[in-house]
């Protein structure tokens, strides 16, 4: 097999199964009575926590591409980024659910307009969840042509603000220890230096290369391989 | 997915420890809920309603099951997840154990903790516990008031407050061996807060002797005030002239203060706090000032800017 179809038939499904793992394991786990005495808060910290990793693995998919010259794997960064799309939609679901249907208050969309605004750590978090959402909505190829490859290009580099709003959300909620949200904000650092560091070189050039190239360039949800 | 009838418990007794097992299977279905609610499903009314957990005579409020209250814990000596506690709290070594009290008293003392059960028979309280990150249990403590044990190391005329200090040995406390706090734990009361007869120092909960995970041997319990008021594991208690340091108010003043009254109407910075999830619950319900001890503890305050000293 080529590394192109090692990609395709082996790390694309390896993908798209351990993708769905930690959903599983929140349901199989939800069945077995395992999530502990604060459930919804399980459920809340899980979501975020594979929506957050997921993001990560979507931005690493580029600068993995250029550094092993294997270009199919491509095709994998918009699978993985609608995946951290998903989990973000269940985190931020179950974050609605609770401050509606949970919150003791009953359903206001006020209540949920206002713990938004006054939050600084969930305004950011809401911020990064609504600029997947255009992201996931244009992941197509048609939205590809649509837009041109440039602008949807421009477009889709919203990812980079949406990941680091989701760390600054995880830096921002925890109490005291920041061991995790750092390592999120290490990893976030090394990923868009990456791209900063190939840029440099060939930057200008780069950019009057024919369109063919640029739908395998833009990071984050793209369709193209 | 198993439901438990509600008539399956017994609800004048402590839970069982085979209850403990029964709930499981509630709260699967309650996760599952969360999941299903987090999915757009539509979540059944009645299942909402919770398994009983027991009930003491005369108690408006449900106990938080024993296994709640042993595996959701905050003690960042052991780790700062809820479940980490509960797995590292066996590292810990309550015997021997000695409770040293000094500082502006007349006769020092240091109690042996064999001393502290024989000489302060303890008696079950059961108490609200208001967490700060805005979740809350029903705890019956087994404890004694803390005024008991301040009457006999006879305070001085100088004596305004109260430190409560926490173990300090990262061997023990694996947590200890991380600087996510300046160890060790220290707390605070005012002199008149830790005379009052609400606060006590407890030696166990559920009847029996502390687990690790909630602060063993001996830990302070003051229900009006969040959690992380409450030192455990304590060796020192040190009746001072001026106002103790104590740890979170170093850490983040702006976060948490020195008194630190349960009060629904001053939030944290960062989170409301007039609401919580009792656990074991789904829905959240209102917080009570002072936690539901206002009628008690109020004239402690009286006159104070609550919004200025939180």
């Amino acid at each position: 097999m080529t590394q192109g179809q090692v990609v395709r038939r082996l790390v694309k499904p390896a993908v798209f199964v351990g993708a769905f793992v930690p959903l599983a394991l929140l349901l199989l786990d939800a069945a077995a009575g395992d999530l502990g005495a604060n459930p919804v808060e399980t459920v809340t910290h899980r979501t975020g926590f594979t929506a957050l990793t997921l993001l990560m693995i979507t931005l690493a998919v580029t600068p993995l591409r250029r550094m092993s010259g294997i270009g199919a794997l491509a095709t994998l960064r918009r699978p993985i980024g609608l995946f951290a799309f998903f989990y973000a939609t269940l985190h931020f679901l179950t974050y609605a659910v609770d401050q509606t249907y949970l919150s003791g208050l009953g359903v206001s969309p006020a209540a949920i307009v206002e713990d938004v605004v006054e939050r600084p750590y969930i305004t950011v978090g809401v911020t990064a969840f609504v600029l997947l959402i255009p992201l996931a909505v244009t992941s197509t190829k048609r939205w590809i042509k649509r837009l041109g490859a440039k602008r949807w290009q421009r477009l889709h580099r919203l990812v980079y603000v949406a990941a680091i709003a989701a760390v600054l959300h995880f830096l921002w909620l925890v109490k005291a220890d920041l061991f995790q949200p750092l390592v999120f904000a290490v990893v976030l650092a090394v990923l868009l230096g990456a791209r900063v560091v190939s840029r440099r070189p060939d930057g200008p050039r780069r950019r009057r290369e024919p369109p063919r190239a640029l739908p395998t360039e833009p990071t984050g949800l793209s369709s193209r391989s | 997915m198993l439901i438990r009838r509600p008539d399956d418990i017994p609800s004048s007794e402590i839970t069982r420890e085979a209850d403990y097992w029964n709930r499981r299977k509630f709260m699967g279905a309650a996760g599952s809920l969360a999941v299903g609610a987090a999915l757009g499903l539509t979540v059944p009314g009645r299942l909402l309603a919770r398994a009983p957990a027991g009930r003491r005579p005369g108690q408006e409020d449900e106990l938080t099951p024993l296994e709640d209250v042993i595996t959701y814990n905050n003690f960042y000596e052991f780790g700062t997840g809820k479940d980490d506690p509960a797995e590292h709290a066996h590292l810990l070594r309550t015997r021997p154990w000695t409770l040293e009290v000094d500082g502006e008293v007349h006769a020092p003392q240091t109690f042996g903790i064999e001393d502290l059960w024989q000489r302060f028979p303890p008696e079950e309280r059961v108490y609200r516990l208001r967490c700060v990150e805005a979740w809350s249990m029903v705890i019956p403590w087994l404890g004694f008031p803390l005024a008991d044990l301040l009457d006999i190391v006879e305070p001085t005329s100088h004596a305004r407050f109260v430190e409560f200090t926490t173990l300090l040995d990262p061997e023990q406390m694996p947590g200890q061996q991380r600087d996510i706090l300046p160890w060790p734990y220290v707390e605070g009361l005012r002199l008149d807060e830790a005379r009052h007869p609400l606060t006590i120092l407890a030696l166990g909960l559920y009847g029996k002797a502390l687990p690790g995970q909630n602060g063993a041997p001996v830990r302070l319990v003051v229900p009006w005030k969040y959690g992380f008021k409450s030192g455990k594991s304590l060796v020192r208690i040190r009746v001072t002239r001026d106002q103790p340091r104590t740890t979170w108010n170093v850490v983040a003043p702006r976060e948490y203060g020195f008194f630190a009254n349960v009060n629904p109407e001053v939030d944290h910075p960062r989170w409301s706090q007039a609401r919580e999830r009792r656990i074991g619950e789904l829905r959240r319900r209102p917080t009570l000032m002072f936690n539901g001890y206002a009628d008690q503890v109020a004239s402690l305050y009286a006159g104070m800017d609550l919004r200025r000293y939180y």
